[in-house]
């Protein structure tokens, strides 16, 4: 790897080093570093682009990064990534895609990362998206997340995308069988004429499943952004939405939150919020010696966190 | 220390703050009066957040009329609003350590969280957001103040938005604040417990000072002359 990749490892996945457990690194297109484990077994597709990450059951306090670099201008990818997680496991899973692209022609990875979670399984999932580079070719990134819950597991999401993807369809899709729960927090910051849509869609189908969605975003300069979810609740079931975006410049945010009740015992509650920074907030940030920059650079990070 | 010179301020409408002038030197101030007569207005002068239409305001010999809230800050003034602002993300650790600057050591911002009467482990991680109670974000805020420590802490109704149980622990923790701080201390009250414990007094009334003399000469007639002056500007 050369210092570039080196460098968006560190910033997609804090990896200076190869990881502990199990890792598949992917740089420009190919694996550039492979681990299984005694629990953690990972196999190339053989089919098409991506792996299989098989973890078995009662496989507990373990780990597993996948990141994916892109250094080469003009590199066009599409991955599926499988997770089968067994019964009973208690998983991280750090995933995360860095693109520099310094030349003229767009950059793109297009990842599809599919999870089955099995019976009373917990997996903490992180996924961070980051792009840089001073070239005219554009970042482009559209994660797809489907997420299959199985009775009693439990999945917790933690997604970023907080500069240098000039483009990106963000989509999440879930399905959760009795006594799930699905939590995802997503944070996203466009600047200059960035574009981000983000979508959630999760299908509530088990007896006291459970589903929490919050994101939060910033849109600066002149960037769009489009946030949808939809809850479908089929049975009884409780999920929450909360859109929060802060909105700078001359940016634009569309928020459309939907719920479908199937059933009278769904309880479904949604979220939307748009605003700019409170001026008080800025206020007492400055009376603690702030300048006004400063105190936004604060206020923003922390929403983001 | 800090000196107000021919003082006013008006909106549109209405003059709020006539010809005030004033020389704060001694150690703990407490500023007083009926509702609407100026005392919020006078902290947000002294902060800057405010410019005032006429008048100067001076700093230890310095005029600062024009300096920015920023300027004002890092000139060493603190200002404990009366309504704490609400931060969705910002942690209470976040906002001690922009308080007490980033070189402070964590212990000493656990001790300044106790001494306003929450437990530091429990609270450090919290966001500033809709999740604590009123009281808890005075308490929080009052403790940015002391981890400040500054040359001027400027507190608007400390007291504001508190339950009774919980200004009696309060009050304790501003008995402590004025022995243990070398600084000045300007604090706005209604509250007669914390006017007992200043050393002067000023009464504003309808924009203007009615009166300024150590508590012992002006106390007694307040509290004779002063009543239902409960609630915030």
């Amino acid at each position: 790897m050369d210092e570039i990749q080196k460098k968006m490892l560190y910033q997609v996945a804090e990896l200076d080093s190869l990881p502990v457990g199990a890792y598949n690194i992917r740089a420009n297109g190919k694996a550039a570093a492979r681990n299984s484990t005694a629990n953690i077994e990972i196999i190339p597709k053989n089919d098409k682009s991506g792996i299989d990450i098989k973890i078995k059951d009662n496989t507990k306090n373990e780990s597993v990064h996948i990141p994916v670099i892109i250094s080469e201008t003009g590199l066009k990818e599409l991955v599926y990534n499988d997770f089968f997680i067994g019964e009973n496991c208690d998983v991280i899973i750090i995933a995360g895609c860095g693109i520099h692209n310094c030349g003229s022609a767009d950059s793109a990875h297009d990842g599809i990362h599919t999870f089955f979670v099995g019976k009373n399984s917990k997996v903490r999932y992180f996924e961070k998206h980051y792009g840089e580079g001073e070239g005219r070719g554009k970042r482009l990134m559209n994660p797809t997340t489907v997420v299959h819950l199985d009775e009693g597991a439990q999945m917790k999401m933690e997604t970023s995308q907080i500069s240098g993807i000039d483009d990106t369809l963000r989509s999440t899709k879930a399905d959760l069988a009795a006594n799930s729960k699905l939590e995802i927090n997503e944070s996203v910051m466009t600047t200059g004429v960035q574009n981000a849509v983000s979508e959630f869609n999760a299908e509530l189908n088990g007896e006291n499943c459970s589903c929490n969605i919050v994101s939060r975003t910033v849109a600066r300069d002149n960037s769009t952004q489009h946030f949808t979810s939809r809850l479908n609740g089929n049975s009884s079931c409780s999920g929450h939405s909360e859109c929060d975006s802060i909105i700078m410049d001359h940016a634009s945010v569309l928020a459309t939150p939907e719920l479908l009740a199937n059933s009278t015992e769904a309880s479904l509650i949604h979220e939307a919020a748009i605003g700019k920074i409170a001026g008080e907030q800025l206020i007492k940030l400055m009376t603690l010696g702030l300048t006004e920059q400063q105190a936004e650079e604060q206020i923003i990070s922390g929403f983001l966190k | 220390m800090l000196e107000l010179q021919n003082i006013c301020y008006q909106t549109d409408d209405k003059v709020i703050l006539k010809d005030i002038n004033l020389n704060i030197n001694d150690h703990f101030v407490a500023v007083t009066g009926p509702n609407g007569s100026g005392k919020s207005t006078l902290a947000k002068l002294i902060a800057g957040i405010i410019k005032p239409t006429e008048g100067k305001i001076i700093l230890d010999g310095e005029d600062i009329t024009e300096l920015s809230i920023t300027e004002r800050a890092n000139k060493g003034i603190s200002y404990a609003f009366q309504q704490p602002v609400r931060f969705k993300g910002l942690t209470v650790k976040d906002l001690m350590f922009l308080a007490a600057g980033k070189g402070t050591k964590l212990s000493e911002i656990r001790g300044i969280i106790s001494e306003v009467g929450l437990n530091a482990t429990d609270y450090l991680n919290r966001s500033l957001d809709g999740s604590l109670s009123g009281g808890e974000l005075k308490r929080i805020e009052i403790a940015m103040i002391f981890a400040r420590s500054s040359k001027l802490s400027l507190f608007d109704e400390p007291e504001a938005g508190i339950d009774l149980w919980s200004f009696q622990k309060l009050i304790h923790v501003f008995e402590k604040m004025v022995q243990q701080t070398k600084g000045n201390i300007v604090i706005i009250s209604h509250q007669e417990r914390i006017l007992d414990i200043a050393d002067k007094i000023i009464y504003l009334k309808d924009g203007q000072i009615e009166k300024y003399d150590s508590k012992e000469n002006i106390l007694p007639e307040l509290l004779n002359s002063v009543t239902n002056n409960n609630g915030g500007e």
